[in-house]
């Protein structure tokens, strides 16, 4: 059996990589993807926890944590289409009509 | 009847929201009747208040459905709240043409409702998770949704990437501190909590850092300004007061559950977290030239006066934060619904579109002022009485030092806010007469706007029964 710390570091090792990646990528599609990256990292340890606890409940929140990732992703992605569609470009180095 | 009466406001909403869409076809063909529909969500989310106020008052607090909801006073009041503010921000709607004539953007305000209203309640961290995304889902369209505006796309871009971020943080500090006590329950892991000292220090770290997102705290505030100024002006103001109204509510409920536990020096970072996000906030905030990039900075500040609230750590700091969230989310409402009436009709939120208010509709101004005074916290407006008692908390815990920043950034504040009251009532427009550029403001609007200048006048001269009110709700939580 694989011991415990064994998943830890891998999902730390991922949760890491997922914010490196939003804070340096400047296309907003590796964002995402990079922030998805994140939310695994966090799956990874609750199915890794459950295993060792022989409980459900840690099963259970990464059924919950999928789907809202599913949610959170179709939302991002239509605002990504409609970013696109009026300025014709998804770098987030071009999003500066906001400032002051 | 006893099962339901823990999510009857929930259950309400939803109904609520499913009428909506129900409704939406047959209102769609005929021009004259869309308003009904704003109509429709403000009466409905008033009865659902008040339905829930006569039947569903929590009596001892409790843990129902497996603890995944704590059936309490405070969560209780805070979800009256949340329907208030979503009936007024529906009215505020009315009035933005892309909102007003669209049945999605109804849908998604009462969805946000809903979640923020699960949020106040949650006592299981799954619930938590599910109820905070909930929330943050429909805001992010809601931000986004004039889909023709770069900048509304834009703010509703950089809200759900940094939201998507937020969210991340915190289901990673939730994972490790399943990990750490093999519970999910708030109240199951308090008791395991303690035993770690440093892996629930790293715990509580990246859980403070998704919640001050969420509150718009230092140094998780940069998204604000952006966020508020690009999207829908009566979305704004719903995002600067419900949405971190629920922040603070979860924000309390973990303190006084879990984080005692730890240890007595996350009141110290706390409570330099209080004093960063009050000054950055009003500091910045005087350089604005902007309304609503003002009232962004403006509410940052307004979440470190809450804040001191929770660091002072009593019964009555906690009861001072949820008097204070009170009056936040009524000031605040007011004056953003105030900056979208002028919005609309001079087509900017440069201060210079405010010249010569006074004139152009007498009435608004004056309700502009009381919004501004009581976010300055001048008597006798709510503002006051709030920021008095959030001292108070801090001094009587022996957080003087704390009480003086606090004294210190509102006279900052001051300065700002009678700043735009000055373009309000000194300034005149340039080489025209302001009689003929008078500022209509139609009836839904109106009501919102004269509901929320009345209730910031009487919890600011009646506070007391308010004040008991919040007190009975916080005194649920220990």
């Amino acid at each position: 059996m694989i011991p415990l710390t064994y998943y830890l570091v891998l999902s730390a090792i991922l949760f890491t990589m997922g914010a490196l990646g939003v804070l340096i990528r400047r296309n907003a599609l590796v964002i995402f993807m990079s922030v998805e990256l994140m939310l695994n990292a966090a799956n990874l340890a609750f199915v890794a926890f459950a295993r060792q606890y022989n409980a459900f409940s840690g099963q259970l929140f990464v059924f919950f944590v999928m789907t809202v990732a599913a949610a959170e992703v179709a939302v991002g992605l239509a605002l990504i289409v409609a970013i696109f569609r009026v300025k014709h470009n998804i770098d987030v180095d071009q999003m500066s009509s906001l400032k002051g | 009847m006893n099962f339901v009466l823990p999510i009857f406001p929930e259950i309400l909403l939803l109904a609520l929201g499913v009428l909506i869409l129900i409704l939406d076809p047959f209102v769609k063909r005929d021009e004259a009747r869309r308003p009904f529909l704003g109509w429709f969500t403000a009466a409905g989310l008033l009865v659902a208040l008040t339905l829930s106020l006569l039947l569903a008052r929590p009596a001892e607090p409790a843990l129902v459905y497996g603890g995944m909801i704590r059936f309490d006073g405070l969560g209780f009041l805070f979800k009256m709240f949340f329907l208030f503010a979503a009936a007024v921000t529906a009215l505020f709607f009315m009035d933005e043409e892309k909102l007003a004539r669209r049945a999605e953007a109804y849908l998604l305000l009462v969805a946000a409702t809903l979640g923020m209203s699960l949020m106040a309640s949650a006592a299981d961290l799954v619930m938590l998770y599910l109820s905070i995304e909930t929330a943050s889902i429909p805001l992010y369209v809601l931000a986004g949704f004039m889909k023709e505006d770069d900048k509304s796309i834009e703010a509703g871009f950089k809200y759900m990437l940094f939201g998507a971020m937020a969210s991340a943080v915190l289901l990673y500090g939730f994972s490790l501190a399943y990990g750490f006590t093999g519970e999910t329950g708030l109240y199951a892991l308090a008791l395991h909590f303690g035993d770690f000292n440093l892996l629930a220090a790293g715990v509580t770290f990246l859980v403070l850092a998704g919640l001050a997102f969420k509150v718009s705290a230092f140094p998780f505030h940069f998204w604000a300004p952006d966020v508020y100024q690009g999207a829908p002006t009566p979305v704004a103001g719903f995002l600067s007061t419900a949405s971190k109204a629920a922040g603070f509510a979860v924000l309390m409920r973990l303190f006084t559950a879990v984080f005692p536990a730890v240890n007595a020096d996350w009141s110290l970072i706390l409570a330099i977290l209080a004093t960063l996000t009050m000054t950055v906030g009003n500091l910045i905030a005087l350089a604005q030239k902007n309304v609503k990039r003002l009232l962004a900075y403006s509410s940052i500040s307004h979440a470190g006066y809450a804040l001191i609230g929770v660091v002072a750590f009593s019964q009555l700091g906690m009861t001072s934060v949820a008097f204070y969230l009170i009056a936040y989310v009524l000031t605040n409402l007011l004056a953003f619904g105030v900056v979208a009436i002028v919005g609309r009709v001079t087509g900017s939120d440069e201060f210079s579109a405010y010249n010569g208010l006074s004139r152009r509709n007498a009435p608004l101004a004056l309700a502009m002022l009381v919004a501004f005074l009581s976010l300055a916290g001048m008597p006798p407006f709510v503002g006051f009485i709030a920021k008095f008692y959030v001292f108070l908390a801090a001094v009587n815990s022996n957080w003087v030092w704390l009480a003086f920043v606090g004294v210190l950034n509102s006279i900052v504040g001051l300065y700002y806010y009678l700043n735009v009251l000055k373009y309000v009532y000194l300034f005149r427009m340039e080489g025209e007469d302001e009689e003929k550029h008078p500022v209509p403001v139609s009836r839904p609007v109106a009501a919102a706007v004269v509901v929320l200048a009345v209730g910031i006048l009487l919890l600011g001269t009646l506070f007391g029964p308010w004040f008991g009110f919040a007190e009975q709700a916080a005194a649920t939580l220990f």
